[in-house]
């Protein structure tokens, strides 16, 4: 097994690059360049060779961490094209897709005060994932069809709806708690 | 993080928070979002025959600094021209808010969304963009 820090992540575990990815075979690939990279097979190494070890090691966390996130994976390609999200520059988002933000924010504000939080928790989560797959599904048709300014409109939206996702969860932890 | 002061006092005691007559053709209304942080904002602004804000109102789903930009905002704006108003840049609102630097963004979605709302009023009034 080589370890070539030059290649992109996808090269680097041997998948095609794409957004369908196959999660075992990343695994495995995974564990099979952690072991390669571990620090026993360095002991004896050089100095430059064991910083370069570490620096693999990093490189190949990073890399699976991103691949394994449809999310992530989806940001990471957009960026192979260089394309990227401008998450902090750039603020405008289709009016319709805001107003749903707004109504789920409104809807995840009243939670705690419904007779009944956990169904409305479930209920708004529901909704979410839902839409979070309507939109994954949009970003991979358009970017495999090189549409890459569409695929990063739906990637834009993505990273609103994964936010609220962990937002949901944090308000069931809260509900809990209380 | 700590919060300044401003941002604090904004954000505990936000100003103007409500929503105006969005079909009004004296009402202009600004959405935008930052998917960094997914923060969604809504800015409307109500002008009088004269062409100046007599009233602004906010609604924002976000951080404390992006609650108190808007509020900041909503405030900045009252009394002034559509003119005047879009000569307000997010470091104004940075600076007066002492908002560090990973929170610039959010001073950013305040401006955008000030200048979405001009833009809406204008549109509205048949006037091009400025």
């Amino acid at each position: 097994m080589q370890v070539d820090l030059t290649s992109n992540y996808f090269e680097l575990f041997g998948l095609p690059v794409g957004f369908d990815v196959d999660l075992q075979r990343l695994q495995s690939r995974y564990q099979e360049l952690q072991k390669v990279l571990h620090p026993d097979n360095f002991a004896a190494a050089s100095d430059a060779e064991k910083r370069w070890s570490m620096q693999a090691a990093a490189t190949l966390n990073d890399a699976q961490a991103t691949l394994k996130k449809p999310l992530a994976r989806a940001t990471y390609l957009l960026r192979m094209n260089d394309v990227d999200l401008d998450t902090e520059t750039d603020t405008q988002m289709s009016p319709q897709f805001l107003m749903c933000q707004m109504e789920l924010r409104e809807r995840m504000e009243d939670i705690s005060s419904k007779a009944d939080p956990y169904s409305e928790v479930e209920s708004v989560r529901a909704e979410i994932s839902e839409l979070t797959s309507e939109t994954s599904a949009q970003f991979a048709g358009s970017f495999s069809s090189n549409d890459f300014a569409v695929a990063r409109d739906f990637a834009r939206q993505w990273q609103f709806l994964d936010k609220l996702a962990r937002e949901t969860d944090d308000i069931e932890a809260a509900l809990d708690e209380a | 993080m700590a919060y300044s002061d401003k941002v604090l006092d904004h954000y505990e005691n936000p100003r103007n928070v409500g929503t105006l007559d969005k079909d009004d053709p004296n009402v202009g209304t600004g959405m935008v979002g930052a998917p960094a942080c997914g923060d969604v904002m809504r800015l409307q602004i109500q002008i009088d025959d004269d062409g100046v804000i007599k009233d602004a109102k906010f609604k924002t789903y976000g951080c404390g600094s992006a609650i108190a930009s808007s509020s900041l905002v909503t405030e900045m704006v009252k009394g002034k021209t559509l003119d005047e108003v879009e000569q307000i840049k997010n470091k104004d609102i940075a600076d007066e808010l002492a908002l560090p630097p990973v929170k610039i963004h959010c001073s950013v979605l305040a401006e955008d969304a000030i200048a979405a709302a001009i833009a809406d009023i204008r549109a509205k009034r048949g006037e091009n963009a400025a």
